[in-house]
């Protein structure tokens, strides 16, 4: 491992040396090359999470009418249930427990979302009243036109807490 | 001695049986588990292969754990032996990768929910875990990109890793001198008397362990087999739902501690810690003698028999307790708690037993591995429906 006293080669010692610079410019291209490895490997996971899971095109859930006031429909194709609340206003909850990921089924019998996979429970607007679930179940975008319903499964709002803004009404 | 070889054995039994499974298995959503009923039920010995990879799969992550306490607990690591530590904590990493991408391929209930909830999990890490969690799925749901990524990983780039860095520490070892032997009992032999030689001595107990460890996971895969549940069934999560055993201890924190700690604190300072281990130990003490000392051993089971007593409790008291907290009640002031009670050991392990650097170190180590044991027996074992805590026996 005494690399400096083996014969003929030149150390460094006393400014740069031709073999020295060398040496430097080789690790430089090395990483550079490196880096390109690393950018092109990032390309290839990033244009899959832009699609986002692929089933991004609007449901046409239904007229405004076919629902009645405090129900709970499932969309199992968009992953969401269409709520229409007791003053007919729309939201479209996201089925994805905001603990870990669990899908939440809908309990006609005790008016919640319960989730089975750690027991969160959620009121009929996404609004958590039990955890571990640390935040209301998602909204997606809900566009009432011309009397149709329909649900863009694409945009997904987080949010905090429920107010009545995020209520859409025909 | 051994643990380690046998390591090596597991991997080329995974080897063997992998590139056999993948002659079978389609890495598509569609047809993945179709494909490994058709590898259970048609294929001749599929299942017997499946078993195998699947019994050798978990037993490798626990040979390397239990590897990694012999190195910890004989003082392995000291000298040119310290880098191989932090060799060996990668790898570590490598094998809980492997067996995590391959838990997802079955593609049934178990797989799919599993992976859920442990890359649900990584939503929870502050700032970039929405991005990281997006990258482990490649998408906003575990889906089809998520079975293509695992696969890759899982079929190429982690054997690769695991091919590259095990012949590392193999070298390392060599380099080292071979593996440590214990010290010489009261007669101080020679130094030349303190190593054996390889050949034939190693070899031959190596290869009859070897074949020990291949009838046993053959005898395993033929008896029990692998599980397979339901096929995926994305609208239907099970109850309930636990992520594969390995990081159930971290699920298991999750329920107790702030998403903040459980998920970066936690883990960042015990991933230091553990590669830091060599570096912080004092290099004086004698290698390969189990637990240091009388004081050592000691020490090493109030450690434990502390840990188990205190995890216990605190996992009873938390279920009492309800409601959700902050990241101040349910982070920084847990979390200081037990720095506090491991900062008390420390202090009284020195003072009543007059323990020296390493004993002290070991005595801590102990604690902390045997509170993260016990945290995942406490999620694997005494969670039900719900992760309501229960007897295993009722369940």
């Amino acid at each position: 491992m005494q690399r400096s006293s083996r014969p003929g080669r030149p150390t460094d010692e006393g400014g740069t040396t031709r073999r020295g610079a060398l040496a430097w410019l080789w690790s430089v291209l090395g990483l550079a090359a490196l880096a390109e490895l690393g950018w092109v490997a990032a390309s290839f996971i990033r244009p899959r999470t832009a699609v986002g899971g692929g089933n991004a095109e609007v449901v046409v859930a239904g007229a405004v009418d076919d629902f009645a006031a405090g129900s709970v429909t499932p969309f199992p194709a968009g992953r969401f249930y269409l709520v229409r609340l007791e003053d007919g206003g729309f939201l479209a909850v996201h089925r994805e427990c905001t603990h870990l990921g669990c899908t939440v089924p809908w309990r006609a019998e005790s008016g919640h979302f319960e989730c089975p996979c750690h027991a969160s429970v959620f009121d009929i607007t996404g609004e958590v009243l039990s955890p571990p679930a640390p935040r209301p179940l998602d909204l997606l975008e809900v566009r009432i036109e011309n009397g149709v319903v329909k649900v863009n499964p694409g945009r997904r709002l987080r949010r905090a807490t429920f107010t009545s803004s995020q209520v859409v009404r025909s | 001695m051994g643990l380690g070889g046998s390591s090596l054995v597991l991997v080329a039994v995974q080897a063997v049986t992998g590139i056999l499974m993948m002659l079978v298995y389609r890495p598509v959503p569609e047809a993945a588990y179709g494909s490994v009923v058709q590898l259970e039920g048609d294929v001749m010995f599929g299942s017997l292969v499946r078993g195998v990879h699947w019994w050798a799969a978990n037993l490798l992550v626990v040979v390397v754990l239990l590897h990694m306490a012999r190195v910890f607990l004989t003082g392995g690591y000291h000298g040119t032996r310290q880098f191989n530590w932090v060799i060996g904590c990668v790898l570590l990493v490598v094998v809980a990768t492997a067996a995590f991408t391959g838990y997802l391929l079955p593609w049934d209930q178990l797989a799919y929910w599993a992976v859920t909830v442990a890359t649900g999990m990584l939503a929870y890490v502050p700032v970039v875990g929405g991005w990281l969690q997006h990258a482990v799925r490649g998408g906003q749901d575990v889906g089809a990109d998520t079975l293509t990524t695992f696969y890759t990983l899982h079929t190429t780039i982690v054997p690769a890793a695991l091919l590259v860095l095990m012949g590392f520490h193999f070298w390392r070892v060599r380099r080292a001198g071979g593996v440590v032997v214990p010290p010489d009992r009261d007669d101080g032999a020679a130094g030349a008397e303190r190593s054996v030689l390889f050949l034939p001595h190693l070899l031959g107990r190596e290869v009859v362990q070897a074949l020990v460890v291949v009838a046993v996971v053959i005898v395993l895969g033929a008896a029990v087999g692998a599980p397979l549940g339901a096929p995926a069934n994305t609208g239907l999560s099970p109850n309930p739902t636990k992520a594969p055993w390995y990081f159930m201890g971290i699920q298991e924190l999750l329920i107790h501690l702030h998403p903040a700690f459980a998920l970066l604190v936690v883990p960042v300072v015990a991933v230091f810690g553990f590669l830091l281990l060599p570096y912080l130990a004092a290099d004086d003490e004698p290698s390969g003698r189990w637990f240091l000392s009388a004081t050592g051993r000691t020490t090493a089971a109030v450690a434990a028999i502390g840990a188990v007593l205190v995890t216990a409790i605190a996992v009873a008291l938390d279920a009492v307790t309800t409601g959700r907290s902050g990241w101040v009640t349910g982070g920084l002031l847990p979390f200081g708690v037990a720095v506090t009670i491991v900062w008390g050991l420390a202090r009284w392990v020195r003072r009543r037993w007059n323990a020296s650097r390493n004993e002290t170190i070991q005595a801590v180590v102990v604690a902390v591995a045997v509170l993260f044991a016990v945290l995942t027996m406490v999620g694997e074992w005494f969670r039900g429906p719900g992760m309501g805590l229960v007897w295993p026996w009722l369940r």
